[in-house]
């Protein structure tokens, strides 16, 4: 039987996608909510919660890029270009919020400004990615194996909802980690930010859930036609469930739930553009098949994929393990 | 703005400026990695307080440094795609799966490391630490294998054919990834990586040596830099010159342009030392240069005929100026590494390698010029294989994205602000972390004047971190 190989890729680099959406979503998360606390031992804290991880978490979106760059080069070759503030914005924010985790160490009398930094880095970088998920989802024109629209064409009013839902989810899985890393006052004002978070991204998953359908007839087609509709049901109650058991676990003190549910509803909201789209990768102007390359290039990385990502998987698993826990308040830099 | 220039210079110069930028961190990152394992390795052997305090030292270092080598490399990842979409599209049947190999099997393992060699030896105990180490090594040494290889399959293209749709797609992976030119250039490169961190920690001990506060960790990091320097600066002019008569071999052009020959020479051609290149007229004004000793090097015959620039369609010359002075740049840095590796060793052999002062002198001046050679080699390589990104295959004026001007220019200058900015500001810590070594303890001072007065205890001294950072 031949293997479809396109369809196997899709399905990875989707999850890489996914990995890096929910790994670097709570550690931009973090960023996003460190200007609403003001103590410098409660920013150090936050910090050390996500330092001995996010660099793992950010080579996730190395993964998605450069992954989509071997095996769909005509996707990588036509979102790039589609997308271009946005992607220089995100790259931007991500600087500085990179660095600013070795450089808020190295100084006291600038320490605000790397505070500053990682925040506003952090949200920019989250806002773009939202934004470019927004004009990704609205389609992209493609002729002659190249961008066909304009340089503007990103910017509509549906791609800042979805920055902004970006933001708030974010936000949320930021909170939620903190709850559960971390103790005392902190990890009681992160709860309550938490709520305020969970209801914004509620909010913000019905906008863009009620909006999508209705920017593409294949959308609607997808999320009212049958067997699809099956999802448009089943997908909404499980998002009603995982919102229940997040607002419990908050409500009962429960450290970890909290942040379990925030990723299911992570994991919802990405299964429902998954399905909207399929199969294209570029909607709707380029399918999988059409932008994968040569099967010779799919096979090769194929193997070197099925072994090496249970391997990254197994010492991800294990530098998350060896940082279990509470963050020690006492504990200092490296 | 932007819209009277032209978008591939724009972007061309983007890409320059961006991958200059970061190429500068990985040169240094790999080097330090490995002798952050050697440190260790010593450390567990021997169990000598020095080599641990020395890797706590340059980790810090190491951070700092890996951190600006990671943003900036997210940057490169999305480089192809916003700026040679073409490229992309066409290369990426081929140069796309090397990287994908080189994330999964460098960057994660980096990334997935550095947390607890960072943060964990309390956490993980010594021999994990060791380990967690070594895998960070060995993930910069895997990286710089993969985008060598990409890097090199650019240059020196084999094994792939070209499918219906005008992509370049894999025929014979083998062949791809060892390409001609790509064994020398790893080897080049990966020895550049340690020479420039050998001269970087070279200075950072002279520093310290001169400033006669820690003689023991001052002189200790001193030596074993100026043994890298003086076993691998001879090995590297070696490489250097087998990686050049490859490159004589597959790519004569960028040769013709390195040498300055705009003419062919039919019995031995000149070796120019120096001159001013004169596109225009097609000649080197006032040269010096020493007769045939180009064929003697090239083609180990002082006789043998040498074609020139004038063989080649003007089309497809490279920028001959840039190519001349890089290449010249890098050559005397690397005789000056040499230089200072000999020096070294005369001194070692005397006796005076931790009291000549103009020794120290000199390796803190040397310490940044690793950094220039390699940028000085990088520019030679790559502006060398101009007017293709894929020699002889793909132009790079057919590889741009349909991209406009204003875009591409007002990326490239908020490149430029924030790199300055940010980058500006690492170097600045970077320098700053270096200046501050912690002074000896009392007691392990066996060699170099002793200074009673001010000595901090060891706990304290080591301890300095923990101390700004906590409470």
């Amino acid at each position: 039987m031949e293997l479809d190989l396109a369809f196997i890729w899709a399905a990875i680099i989707a999850f890489a996608v996914l990995a890096y959406v929910i790994l670097d979503g709570f550690d931009l998360g973090v960023g996003i909510l460190f200007p609403f606390f003001s103590e410098k031992r409660e920013k150090d804290v936050m910090m050390n919660s996500v330092a001995p991880v996010w660099d793992g978490n950010e080579t996730w979106l190395v993964l998605g890029g450069g992954g989509l760059l071997a095996v769909f080069p005509l996707a990588y070759a036509t979102i790039l270009p589609a997308l271009y503030a946005p992607i220089i914005a995100m790259l931007l924010g991500l600087i500085f919020r990179g660095v600013a985790f070795e450089y808020r160490w190295r100084t006291t009398r600038g320490e605000y400004l790397w505070n500053w930094a990682f925040a506003g880095g952090s949200m920019v970088a989250a806002f773009a990615q939202g934004v470019a998920l927004g004009a990704l989802v609205q389609g992209i024109p493609v002729e002659n194996r190249a961008y066909a629209g304009g340089w503007w064409d990103w910017l509509t009013p549906f791609s800042l909802a979805t920055g902004l839902a970006i933001l708030v989810g974010y936000a949320l899985l930021g909170a939620t980690w903190l709850v559960m890393k971390t103790t005392g006052e902190l990890a009681e004002r992160a709860r309550r930010y938490a709520y305020s978070a969970a209801l914004g991204t509620l909010v913000a998953m019905g906008v863009v859930s009620l909006w999508t359908p209705f920017l593409e007839p294949t959308y609607l087609q997808r999320w009212f036609g049958w067997p699809t509709a099956a999802f448009s049901i089943i997908v909404p109650v499980l998002v009603a469930g995982c919102f229940l058991a997040l607002v419990n676990g908050l409500r009962t003190q429960h450290d970890s739930r909290p942040f379990l549910a925030s990723l299911g509803l992570f994991v919802l909201g990405y299964a429902g553009i998954g399905i909207s789209f399929y199969p294209y990768i570029v909607p709707t102007s380029v399918t999988i098949w059409d932008a994968a390359a040569p099967d010779e290039s799919l096979a090769f990385l194929l193997v070197g994929a099925l072994i090496l990502v249970p391997l990254i998987l197994a010492y991800t698993g294990y530098a998350y393990w060896v940082f279990r826990g509470k963050v020690d308040p006492e504990e200092g830099y490296h | 703005m932007f819209e009277n220039f032209d978008a591939t210079l724009l972007a061309r110069f983007q890409f320059a400026f961006t991958v200059s930028f970061h190429i500068i961190f990985p040169a240094f990152s790999i080097g330090l990695a490995s002798y952050l394992a050697v440190l260790e390795a010593l450390w567990l052997r021997t169990k000598q307080d020095v080599y641990l305090e020395l890797f706590d030292f340059w980790k810090t270092i190491f951070a700092v440094t890996f951190g600006m080598g990671v943003v900036s490399g997210i940057v490169m990842s999305y480089q192809f795609g916003t700026n040679w979409s073409v490229f992309s599209d066409k290369a990426g049947p081929v140069i796309g799966p090397l990287m994908g190999y080189e994330v999964l099997s460098a960057f994660f393992l980096e990334a997935g490391f550095l947390g607890v060699m960072l943060f964990g030896r309390n956490r993980v105990g010594p021999s994990l630490h060791f380990f967690a180490t070594l895998m960070v090594a060995f993930g910069t040494l895997m990286s710089a294998t993969w985008i060598l290889a990409v890097n090199s399959w650019m240059q020196t293209p084999t094994g792939f054919a070209i499918n219906e749709v005008g992509q370049f797609v894999p025929a014979d992976w083998w062949a791809v990834i060892f390409n001609p030119s790509f064994p020398y250039r790893l080897v080049h490169m990966v020895l550049a990586a340690y020479l420039t961190t050998a001269l970087v920690v070279g200075a950072v001990g002279a520093l310290h040596l001169l400033r006669r506060t820690s003689p023991l960790r001052a002189g200790t990091m001193f030596s074993m830099a100026m043994w890298m320097l003086t076993l691998v600066a001879p090995i590297q002019i070696v490489a250097g010159d087998m990686h050049g008569l490859n490159t004589l071999e597959h790519q004569p052009v960028k040769v013709m342009a390195m040498e300055g020959h705009y003419e062919s020479h039919s019995d031995g051609a000149p070796l120019i030392l120096f001159g001013l290149p004169n596109p225009e007229e097609k000649r080197i004004d006032y040269a010096i240069e020493i007769p045939k000793l180009s064929s003697l090097i090239l083609k180990h015959d002082r006789n043998a005929p040498l074609a020139g620039l004038d063989t080649v369609p003007e089309e497809l010359h490279p920028p001959v100026p840039i190519v001349f002075w890089s290449f010249r740049v890098m050559i005397l840095i690397g005789f000056s590494m040499l230089g200072l590796g000999v020096w070294s060793l005369y001194c070692r052999w005397r006796g005076t390698l931790y009291r000549n002062e103009w020794l120290h002198r000199v390796a803190i001046v040397m310490g940044p010029a690793g950094f220039v050679a390699v940028l000085a080699g990088w520019i030679t390589t790559e502006v060398g294989r101009q007017p293709f990104t894929i020699y002889g295959h793909l132009l790079t004026a057919d590889s741009v994205s349909p991209i406009s001007a204003p875009a591409v220019g007002a990326s490239l200058v908020a490149f430029i602000i924030v790199y300055f900015l940010i980058f500006g500001a690492g170097t600045f810590y970077l320098l700053r972390l270096m200046s501050r070594l912690p002074r000896d303890p009392m007691g392990d001072l066996d060699e170099g004047p002793i200074r009673t007065a001010g000595i901090t205890p060891a706990p304290q001294a080591t301890k300095h971190e923990g101390a700004r950072h906590g409470t």
